[in-house]
């Protein structure tokens, strides 16, 4: 049951959680400041289709030669067949795949979708009117959602999305060439680095981790806060010290040795563990970044099938074979336990079920700066210059 | 038969139809609405709108001036040293290659048969701090000379090597097809005047080659200068060149008409440097 990665399988992840972003409040108590962008409400119609299309990032689910198992027994269960296309590789370019048709009215082709609320694009994707309300009647699971993800702040009451997984942003280093990297002064100043270390490409995973060693609040940002942020980046890129900004693509260097530490995700480490047991990851002392993958239903898609689908996902068993093979981390409540009894190892890793310690050593970044244009570009400047 | 013999005049027109149609939807069209849409202004969260704004002209040349020279730097030199490495073996391939000739064009088209993703790929772990490269230059102590902070890797000499490979063909297949076609008989006649060898490369070789040059630096060039693959795999920060630039305004910043705009910048700028260029060599030499 415990299958192993290959490093093939590995490097594809790894690209899936490139996307990542940040955040929902796991943290934040429910902020209720969220706009209802033009959400008309269409009666669901509730009758199942034949197929469901299922757009997902790279291995993001059980898998077992050709077969997604977990599929096979939703259609079993239900009829329904899953079309199931892992045609996500990162929220931008995924985003340019499905605004044309969105922007025209048209549907996608698709009835569930995956993306990260640590980009910019869900916000988006509801303010611009562009999702459809998820039916919570035909989903009795929804209370399996663990209680930290129920509120965040960009969809306050989860009218419009229900987790897939999430994942952590801290830093991972190599202990064959370099000692522990706990702090993200060390990352950015330590001489014996330089050149050797790697910040993300992605906006909300960098500018967090930053900003929370510079003793500013991620959650609230500030045009001072962010300046001051930019400003250590910039002194970094400057000095020599960061070699390179990464989206999916830091595991092969880091894995080779061009790189000794790294801002990573959790789970990508996860998996490169398998293959190299001297890769450490750890969120830094100053606090890492969560974030989360969610299922989201574009304007078109059958409501109804759909909500039913992530009502069968959330059954705590399924989700936990899920996990077994996914290892980022599950937001189902009652998954760990079927673990326990049938992989102990997934269900210790701390990695893939954080520790309330961990949790709490998370930020989560203001959803607003997401959005902000004189924010974003600056950051595009700055990490192409 | 009978149409076509009533309407001769036609044909030509019908001939030319497949290949206009063709260019009209899927260049001129888009290329249109590339116009279009440069000319826009406004953010993705309110939409966009057709306001004459130059200005993102003006912006695109003003804030990223140094991608922009960085580009035609990079291209350039890519172009160049393709050429160098090029010539002796497309030569050596046409007049010295007898019955191998094929096979060995085919040894420089192989690398075709991977994808240009998976190639470039490839020279992350050629270059590799610890790999065979950088510590043979080490021990030639030309690392200090091409690298930078004692790597190959994330500089601009990876970016610049990077693209020279990758467009390596485009290069060596034209110039072996104009030094193909020259009849070894001019050579021998050239030496028959008492031209010495190398004079005779000079006058006789070189300029019945010069449709080969300028094909395949044009066939380098063009695409080299928009490339950000090369940038993106093997260059740092500071190695960007104007495609990557172009890239996340499309689709990190959903900044449509900035990208748009720059795509017209750098087409025109490249239209301006071809013409030139053509005007200096003589187009002629292009059509052979």
């Amino acid at each position: 049951m415990n299958e192993r990665l290959t490093r093939r399988q590995v490097i594809e992840r790894a690209a899936a959680g490139g996307a990542a972003i940040a955040f929902p409040g796991l943290l934040a108590a429910c902020g209720g400041t969220a706009t209802k962008a033009g959400g008309s409400t269409t009666t669901a119609q509730r009758k199942l289709a034949k197929t469901l299309h299922f757009s997902n990032w790279t291995l993001y689910i059980d898998k077992k030669g050709n077969k997604h198992p977990s599929l096979d027994q939703f259609q079993k269960k239900t009829g329904v067949h899953v079309a199931y296309t892992e045609d996500i590789n990162d929220n931008p370019s995924f985003f340019s795949k499905i605004q044309p048709a969105l922007q025209s009215g048209q549907s996608t082709g698709r009835d569930l979708i995956v993306m990260t609320d640590n980009s910019r694009y869900p916000s988006l994707l509801i303010s611009k009117g562009w999702l459809e309300k998820i039916d919570k009647s035909a989903m009795p699971n929804f209370k399996n959602l663990i209680p930290q993800q129920r509120h965040p702040n960009w969809d306050p009451n989860r009218d419009y999305s229900l987790p897939w997984q999430s994942g952590m942003t801290g830093i991972g280093w190599n202990e064959k060439l370099t000692g522990p990297v706990t702090s993200m002064g060390q990352l950015l100043g330590d001489k014996k680095l330089k050149g050797k270390v790697a910040l993300l490409t992605e906006f909300a995973d960098t500018l967090v981790l930053v900003m929370a060693a510079n003793g500013d609040d991620p959650g609230h940002i500030t045009d001072k806060t962010f300046n001051k942020a930019i400003s250590t980046i910039k002194k970094a890129v400057d000095s020599g010290q960061i070699r390179q900004f990464y989206g999916n693509d830091y595991s092969g260097a880091l894995a080779k040795g061009d790189l000794v530490a790294t801002m990573a995700w959790s789970g990508d480490i996860v998996q490169l563990q398998a293959d190299n047991p001297h890769l450490k990851w750890n969120l830094p002392d100053t606090g890492g970044d969560i974030w989360t993958d969610n299922m989201l239903i574009p304007k078109g898609g059958n409501v109804f099938t759909a909500s039913t689908y992530m009502n069968f996902v959330y059954d705590p068993k399924i989700a936990a074979e899920i996990e077994d093979y996914v290892n980022y981390i599950c937001p189902v409540l009652g998954a760990k336990a079927v673990l326990l009894k049938e992989d102990p190892s997934i269900a210790k890793n701390t990695l893939i079920f954080p520790t309330k310690e961990m949790l709490d050593n998370v930020h989560t970044i203001d959803p607003t700066a997401l959005n902000n244009e004189k924010y974003q570009t600056t950051w595009q400047n700055l990490i192409s210059a | 038969m009978g149409f076509f013999h009533r309407h001769r005049g036609l044909t030509p027109y019908l001939l030319l139809a497949p290949g206009m149609l063709w260019l009209t939807f899927f260049f001129l069209v888009p290329l249109g609405f590339l116009a279009y849409q440069s000319l826009q202004s406004g953010s993705i969260d309110f939409g966009y709108s057709f306001t004459w704004a130059w200005s993102n002209y003006g912006d695109a040349i003003r804030n990223y001036r140094g991608q922009f020279e960085r580009s035609f730097l990079y291209a350039g030199i890519a172009t160049v040293l393709a050429l160098v490495i090029s010539y002796p073996v497309a030569y050596w391939i046409a007049f010295r290659g007898g019955r191998w000739k094929n096979l060995l064009l085919l040894f420089i088209v192989a690398p075709f048969f991977v994808t240009y993703l998976i190639r470039t790929l490839a020279w992350q772990t050629i270059l590799s701090d610890n790999g065979l490269v950088v510590r043979t230059l080490d021990q030639l102590h030309l690392l200090g000379l091409l690298g930078t902070n004692g790597r190959i890797l994330s500089t601009g000499t990876a970016v610049v090597a990077g693209i020279t490979y990758n467009f390596l063909p485009f290069m060596a297949l034209p110039l072996y097809v104009s030094l193909e076609q020259i009849d070894p008989r001019l050579i021998e006649a050239a030496e028959d005047l008492y031209a010495s060898r190398p004079k005779a490369f000079l006058r006789v070789t070189l300029p019945l080659s010069m449709p080969g040059v300028v094909a395949g630096t044009l066939l380098t060039f063009i695409p080299a200068a928009g490339d950000f693959i090369n940038a993106q795999l093997l260059g740092s920060p500071t190695n960007h060149m104007i495609g990557n630039v172009i890239e996340s305004k499309y689709k990190e910043l959903l900044d449509y008409p900035a990208a748009a705009a720059m795509s017209f910048v750098l087409m025109a700028v490249i239209l301006l440097m071809v013409l030139a260029y053509a005007r200096a060599v003589g187009t002629e030499k292009l059509t052979g």
